[in-house]
């Protein structure tokens, strides 16, 4: 027999993606996953920073599925190149700050360079016609093949049979007849398959498969980019958005506002590049301050902030240390902002 | 056979994953990499990592808020 072709199939840690590289194991091919960090995947983050859900047991879903199918996965970061994916997408946005189309052109196109650089034969992908809105329709599905330069050698396997024979169904390299005809929204024909395969735990994701469709997570990426006055991001931006509470009480500063020990925890490897707030006459949470400089009224206002979510909110004043970025600190004395002293709007 | 470490302190998983993963991409069979972690679930995600790809988890240990891994480079790396 000859040796079998090699596929390398995007794993995104859903049951879809599990299937379709099970679908073409079964037939012999050689698979291999990769899985794109962007620095938005829903990967167990949030439940690292916050103490209460250390305790619950917590696995990377790309990673457990490849172990599950048997398959190495190779997990590459994108986060700098996402960048680019995310602030000009030329397709647009979906109902929040999800590129969804450009990000699968992308995502392809970075696993057509991978597979090149490793002599492998073709991609496959866990795609589904009509299964989402705007990534996964009929007239999506060859723009993706074309973006991302894999034309026809990008395989779904799910829905191959109601799409063009691609090359590897064309050299027989697989054969088609065994390849799926899903489509639309229903998830049943995913769950019979899987149990076909024996496959009886998976993850389903709630939303998608990251936090650019998350509304509240969305809204503070666009507030960063408007206090900031430019569409601007590094990756300590985006793990900063996914804890505490943030607040904007003045258009050149937000304070983002730590909410139990976890994030507290989290946070204190940022502050020396923040000015920061904690207070010292009682308990309360560590404050960073992101934006520009910072005049006394502005700096008392966050102290009073500071001092309005920690154990002293009902006290008359409070002690609040303020810290510079360069290190130098000063203690503050505050009255506790009341809580109808914070405008719903302060909140992001 | 070498010993290496990492510091993967305050990166959030995947990232411990992504950087043990490049880190053995330029070791040989039989070296040993120590990877130091806070983020909890690097002791669940490394190991998983370790045996999809043929490598050992030698120790796995944690102390105070940081864990320590020692992964040995399996004999087909990578
Ligand atoms: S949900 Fe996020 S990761 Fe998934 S396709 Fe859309 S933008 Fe990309």
């Amino acid at each position: 027999m000859s040796t079998p072709r090699k596929a390398v199939a995007l794993i995104s840690g859903g049951l879809d993606s599990m299937l379709a590289a099970k679908t073409l194991l079964a037939q012999g091919v050689h698979v291999e996953g990769i899985n794109f960090f962007t620095g938005f995947c829903v990967e167990g983050h949030t439940h690292a920073i916050r103490k209460k859900d250390q305790e619950k047991p917590k696995r990377n879903n790309a990673l457990w599925v490849a172990e599950q199918i048997g398959i190495k996965l190779h997990i590459v970061d994108v986060v700098d190149e996402y960048k680019d994916v995310l602030l000009n997408p030329k397709h647009g946005y979906g109902s929040n700050m999800n590129p969804c189309l450009d990000c699968k052109g992308f995502m392809v196109k970075k696993a057509h360079e991978w597979m090149l650089a490793h002599g492998f034969d073709f991609i496959i992908t866990g795609e589904v016609i009509g299964q989402r809105p705007m990534s996964q329709r009929k007239d999506t599905m060859p723009v993706i093949a074309r973006e991302s330069g894999a034309l026809d050698r990008l395989l779904r396997p799910l829905c191959a049979k109601l799409l063009p024979p691609t090359l590897p169904e064309r050299e027989g390299w697989v054969d088609r007849e065994r390849l799926h005809d899903f489509s639309g929204r229903t998830r049943k024909p995913q769950m019979a398959l899987a149990e076909q395969f024996g496959i009886a735990e998976y993850a389903q994701p709630a939303g998608g498969c990251c936090f650019l469709t998350d509304v509240s997570y969305s809204k503070k990426l666009v507030d960063l980019w408007t206090g900031r006055g430019t569409r601007e991001y590094d990756f300590d931006d985006l793990m900063l958005l996914k804890v505490g509470r943030h607040l904007r009480p003045r258009p050149h500063f937000k304070l983002i506002v730590g909410r139990e020990e976890g994030e507290n925890r989290f946070m204190e490897g940022y502050r020396h590049q923040f000015t920061h707030f904690q207070t010292v006459s009682c308990p309360g949470p560590l404050v960073l301050a992101d934006g520009g400089a910072l005049s006394d009224d502005d700096l008392h206002l966050a102290a009073g902030l500071a001092a309005r979510f920690s154990q002293g909110r009902d006290a008359a004043q409070v002690d609040v240390q303020v810290t510079d970025k360069t290190g130098v600190s000063r203690t503050l004395t505050v009255a506790p902002l009341s809580a109808g002293q914070i405008p719903a709007e302060w909140y992001v | 056979m070498s010993h290496h470490q990492l510091d993967a302190r305050r990166l959030l998983c995947p990232m411990p994953v992504i950087r043990t993963q490049n880190k053995v991409q330029g070791l040989a069979p039989g070296d040993t990499l120590e990877v130091i972690c806070t983020d909890p679930g690097a002791h669940h995600d490394i190991p998983a990592w370790c045996r999809i790809h043929g490598h050992h988890v030698l120790e796995s240990r944690q102390q105070g808020h940081e864990w320590i891994i020692t992964v040995q480079v399996g004999a087909s790396a990578n």
